[in-house]
């Protein structure tokens, strides 16, 4: 177990080396790199070489990288460009909003999509199968930045449900402990700030929610029937048990199985949707960050910081998700 | 965005069997790895099992009996007539400025529907309607050739891995590895925001890279288990060239998991460009007339004042999106020999 | 009274936009407390359909069951799925042909012999785990105790059976019906679970329906055999009555294909020519009538009724096998 996980770890190291060394190498030898983005297409050759020479961009690339590795190593990804704090104080300041957002989008497609997927098979063919299958297509072929749009529009325009930006109602003040709103709220025992913030976080979460939705019903519903048309269940059923035990101890604790899977690689799916989500409601985190270090001239060191973190965080869940597995499925071999 | 992987059926593990059998392996914690990856060469080997004409000539029936192809088909059909005749549909010209148009044009109003123009004006005066009509050009024009660049690429990936195997296999799927530890719309972004100007080609072609690491995969796997199946191998018992192998017998038989994948990319790259254009990454020419650009631009800029601008290019890229995603995943159906009676 | 009484059933399959097919045609048959009796037939002749039909196990949407399946004089068709559901496990049991995808592959194999008697028998966990390491016990799983927390995967198949049996004797059924119990199972191991079987019913004087397409498995174990052909009973005799006298023409085919130690050297073993897709519906006469080396032309005059012999049996067949020429 121990030796799996440890060449997975390696693994996982060597994929964010060469990542990293991609995207160093890519955006010091595009025309127009970051000095351009600092000093403007019209900036005199002089004042250029300077900078280059001050950003250390005049010595060879490997040498770059190097020292690049060197820092990133002791957590220094550098200053950003565009407000010139720390890089890493940057996204740290942003990623739990994101964690939050996601979290909680995370628990509306499983929370909701599992049974969704359940009822869809046991009611084959019926409407409410094909309503969910309706359902689900149109889920994935939604732009989700549009559906934003659109439940902003009915529930902060039309029905004053919702409030239509941000993560917390101006002038209400919470105390910071984790960043995560809801949650600093119940800790902190300011109950009006956590409610605030669920309240300003339901509809970004619906949103976020859409895609991953669609998927974990469609693959929920597919599992569940192969796993009805499994002799277990039969046998289930000629035991006599209660319907009750014979759905969730044989029906969906084996149907399962691929739905965790496919979790992890939601994880993908959330953190692309994050970035859209986030600047339909203006919801401070990493999508916002993205949106702003491009639109505000391209911020190449928190670009580059970010790239590196969500292609860590997706590698590091989908090890989770491989993990976890070994433990619901006792047919997976540890190796 | 979607993420064509993550869309697909069920990787399902099978439960209740633990007699040792091929893919076995893919179970084992060890190799568990990216579930994606299992993903794609599962269906690499559905394309491959029986091969040849009456494969394809299997599914093209059942493909005809299904409504969910038939729907796909049509809705396909039109939108390509609808690009390839726009000129002749479309009432007037795309990028003409209308006098009558312009003038009511203020900060919050846009004029809606008039006599000559049904739909009424867009933010510059220019008729809604035929932007929409001309739109559904440039939206094939950038689903295709984002989907024909990241096919071609992935399958010359996927065909060197897999035709030659060994160490140029370990090297490029490492390749593919980095790529698909991305999230797809993340990399298409960072794409973007490295080239130094967006344009449209530099969304065609980040739109197009996302799916490159998804069709090598699929083929590499097909190429792979064709291998050391038994028509390859009496090819080359009758001393067929390598190479000849290769083209004539296994490219042939790995294409229509690869036609399917197509399918379903178009839908992603579409919705993938309009959302880079919603964060301004898109196509800076305001001339053009794309649905993706329309929707992120001006329908995300103007929703207030006329949300119709949102509504109508959002509409066209649903159905669209919609009639691409029934049509693959019908063929995907009818391919899969698991659905095979 | 009987304990099973199955009459006239019959099952049809009724998928939308196809053909409707008659799986069972109107069998009936008996077995006695105690009594042990098989459904003898080769695949697609409806002895498994049959089988789920008595259990109420059948998929509910897709098919057409009528007749009577009269359980200690109560039709089981006719109650409710909860009732149903509270004598399956209890009263009735069930054993399948694959052990392996039979077991739950996630659960643990104690959990899988201790649910049936927290269902029916009241038990709390702890209680029904130490009785089903009995129960494990009495069906000769070697180390019960560690079986209990093992998982199907990492237990042999005659091990996977046993547990099976453990499973549908927990509660002391009065019926258990085995559905091609050793079908799966390797050749050594077909005889071992057998003589289990034959010693638990006997021991506990539970009744057996056996369903099998081996005849050996009949010639040790059953007191009346039916033979089923095309979805209809055509013979039905007692278990030495059939093997030194079998009247129809399939029976006998059946016996003859079986090779015997006892048969002259060089002598060719018996095939019944074609297979069961070359049936004619029974509206048009005898279903085997194509297949049939004793055919008349009353065979395809109509369907042959099922008629008492002198033995004490019932048969379908214009033109049975003469006894002179029976096998054994």
């Amino acid at each position: 177990m121990l030796r799996v996980i440890v060449r997975r770890l390696l693994q996982l190291v060597v994929t964010l080396i060469a990542l990293s060394a991609l995207i160093f190498i890519w955006l010091r030898n595009l025309p127009g790199g970051p000095v351009e983005a600092l000093l403007g297409e019209r900036a005199t050759p002089e004042r250029r070489a300077l900078l280059t020479k001050a950003l250390g961009y005049d010595q060879p690339i490997l040498v770059q990288y190097g020292k690049f590795m060197q820092r990133v190593v002791t957590g220094d990804f550098g200053n950003s460009i565009r407000t010139g704090d720390p890089v890493t104080e940057v996204i740290s300041r942003a990623f739990p909003a994101t964690i939050e957002l996601a979290l909680a989008a995370m628990i509306i497609a499983v929370g909701l999509g599992v049974p969704l997927g359940y009822l869809a098979a046991r009611w084959r063919g019926r409407s409410l199968d094909n309503l969910t299958i309706a359902g689900t297509l149109l889920g994935i072929s939604i732009p989700i930045f549009f559906l934003g749009y659109l439940l902003k529009d009915v529930f902060t325009q039309n029905i004053h449900w919702f409030p239509p930006s941000g993560r917390l109602t101006t002038g209400l003040d919470n105390t910071n402990v984790t960043g995560f709103f809801v949650l600093d709220g119940l800790l902190t025992r300011e109950f009006d700030a956590s409610a605030d913030a669920l309240w300003h976080l339901i509809l970004p979460a619906i949103t976020l929610a859409t895609i991953p939705l669609a998927v974990i019903v469609r693959i929920t519903r597919a599992s569940v029937l192969d796993v009805l048309n499994e002799d277990y269940v039969r046998t289930a059923e000629a035991k006599g048990l209660r319907h009750r035990t014979i759905r969730g101890r044989h029906i969906l604790r084996n149907a399962l199985l691929p739905v965790v899977t496919t979790i992890g690689l939601q994880t993908g799916a959330l953190l692309s949707g994050a970035v859209l989500t986030e600047k339909v409601y203006n919801w401070g985190g990493i999508g916002t960050l993205i949106t702003d270090s491009i639109s505000g001239g391209r911020d190449y060191p928190v670009l580059q910081a970010i790239i590196l973190l969500a292609a860590l965080i997706f590698v590091v869940v989908n090890l989770l998700v491989d993990l976890s597995y070994a433990f619901i499925d006792p047919r997976v071999r540890v190796r | 965005m979607s993420d064509p992987i993550t869309q697909a059926g069920t990787p399902a593990p099978r439960p209740g069997d633990d007699k040792p059998r091929p893919g076995m392996s893919e179970r084992s914690i060890g190799l568990l790895g990216d579930r994606k990856k299992a993903r794609l060469d599962e269906l690499a080997r559905a394309g491959v099992d029986q091969g040849g004409v009456s494969l394809v000539r299997d599914a093209v029936r059942r493909l005809r009996r299904n409504p969910v192809a038939i729907v796909g088909a049509v809705i396909v059909g039109l939108f390509v007539l609808m690009a390839i005749f726009a000129p002749l549909i479309a009432p007037h010209d795309a990028v003409q400025r209308f006098d009558e148009l312009t003038k009511n044009l203020t900060v919050d109003t846009i004029p809606g529907a008039s006599g000559d123009f049904p739909l009424g004006s867009d933010p510059l005066g220019r008729d809604f309607l035929s932007r929409m009509i001309y739109g559904a050009r440039q939206t094939l024009f950038v689903g295709v050739l984002a989907t024909l660049i990241g096919l071609a690429l992935g399958v010359l990936i996927g065909a060197i891995a897999g035709a030659f195997g060994g160490w140029v296999d370990v090297v490029l799927m490492r390749l593919t590895d980095v790529m698909l530890a991305l999230p797809s719309l993340l990399l298409a972004i960072t794409l973007v925001a490295m080239a130094s100007r967006s344009s449209q080609w530099t969304v065609i072609f980040a739109v197009a890279i996302v799916s490159v690491p998804i069709f090598a995969r699929l083929l590499r796997g097909s190429m792979l288990a064709q291998r050391e199946s038994d028509h390859v191998l009496a090819a080359r018992a009758l001393g067929v060239k390598e190479r000849n192998i290769v083209l004539r017998h296994m490219l042939p038989n790995s294409l229509t998991a690869v036609i399917v994948q197509a399918t379903l990319t178009f839908a992603v790259a579409i919705l993938d460009a309009a959302a880079l254009s919603f964060l301004g990454l898109g196509d800076p020419d305001i001339n053009r007339a794309e649905w993706g650009l329309m929707l992120g631009v001006d329908g995300q800029r103007y929703f207030e004042v006329r949300p119709e601008l949102a509504y109508y290019p959002a509409l066209a890229i649903i159905v669209v999106a919609l009639g691409f995603t029934l049509l693959g995943e019908a063929m995907r159906e009818a391919i899969d020999p698991k659905n095979r009676r | 009274m009987s304990l099973l009484d199955v009459r006239d059933l019959s099952v049809v399959f009724q998928r939308r936009g196809e053909q409707p097919f008659t799986a069972v045609d109107k069998v009936s048959f008996t077995v006695e407390p105690g009594q042990t009796v098989g459904l003898v037939g080769e695949s697609g002749c409806g002895k498994s359909v049959t089988s789920l039909a008595i259990m109420g196990l059948l998929p509910k949407r897709g098919n057409k069951v009528s007749g009577e399946v009269l359980f200690e004089g109560t039709d089981l068709l006719k109650l409710r799925p909860d009732d149903m559901r509270d004598r399956r496990g209890r009263e009735i049991s069930m054993i399948f042909q694959d052990p392996l995808s039979s077991l739950n592959p996630v659960i643990p194999i104690g959990v899988q012999v201790a649910e049936v008697l927290e269902r029916h028998q009241g038990r709390d966990r702890r209680q029904a785990l130490r009785e089903a390491r009995d129960l494990l016990d009495a069906v000769g799983i070697p180390d019960p105790q560690r079986r209990l927390s093992e998982y199907p995967h990492q237990i042999s198949g005659g091990m996977r059976q046993r547990a099976l049996i453990a499973i549908a004797l927990a509660c002391k059924p009065r019926l258990l019906i085995a559905d091609e119990p050793t079908t799966a199972l390797d050749v050594t191991i077909q005889a071992q679970i057998l003589t289990l079987l034959k010693q638990l019913v006997d021991d506990t004087g539970t009744a057996l329906v056996m369903i099998t397409h081996d005849l050996g498995v009949v010639a040790g174990l059953c007191d009346t055999v039916n033979v089923l052909y095309g979805g209809r009973v055509v013979e039905r005799a007692r278990r030495h009555e059939l093997f030194a006298h079998a009247r129809h023409p399939y029976t006998h085919g059946l016996l003859s294909s079986v090779p015997r130690l006892d048969s002259p050297r060089g002598e060719r073993l018996h095939a019944i020519r074609g297979s069961v897709s070359d049936n004619i519906p029974w509206a048009v006469g005898c279903a085997f009538a194509p297949r049939c080396d004793n055919v008349v032309d009353a065979c395809l005059e109509g369907p042959p009724p099922l008629e008492p012999t002198a033995t004490g049996g019932d048969l379908r067949c214009n033109n049975p096998v003469s006894e002179e020429v029976a096998v054994l």
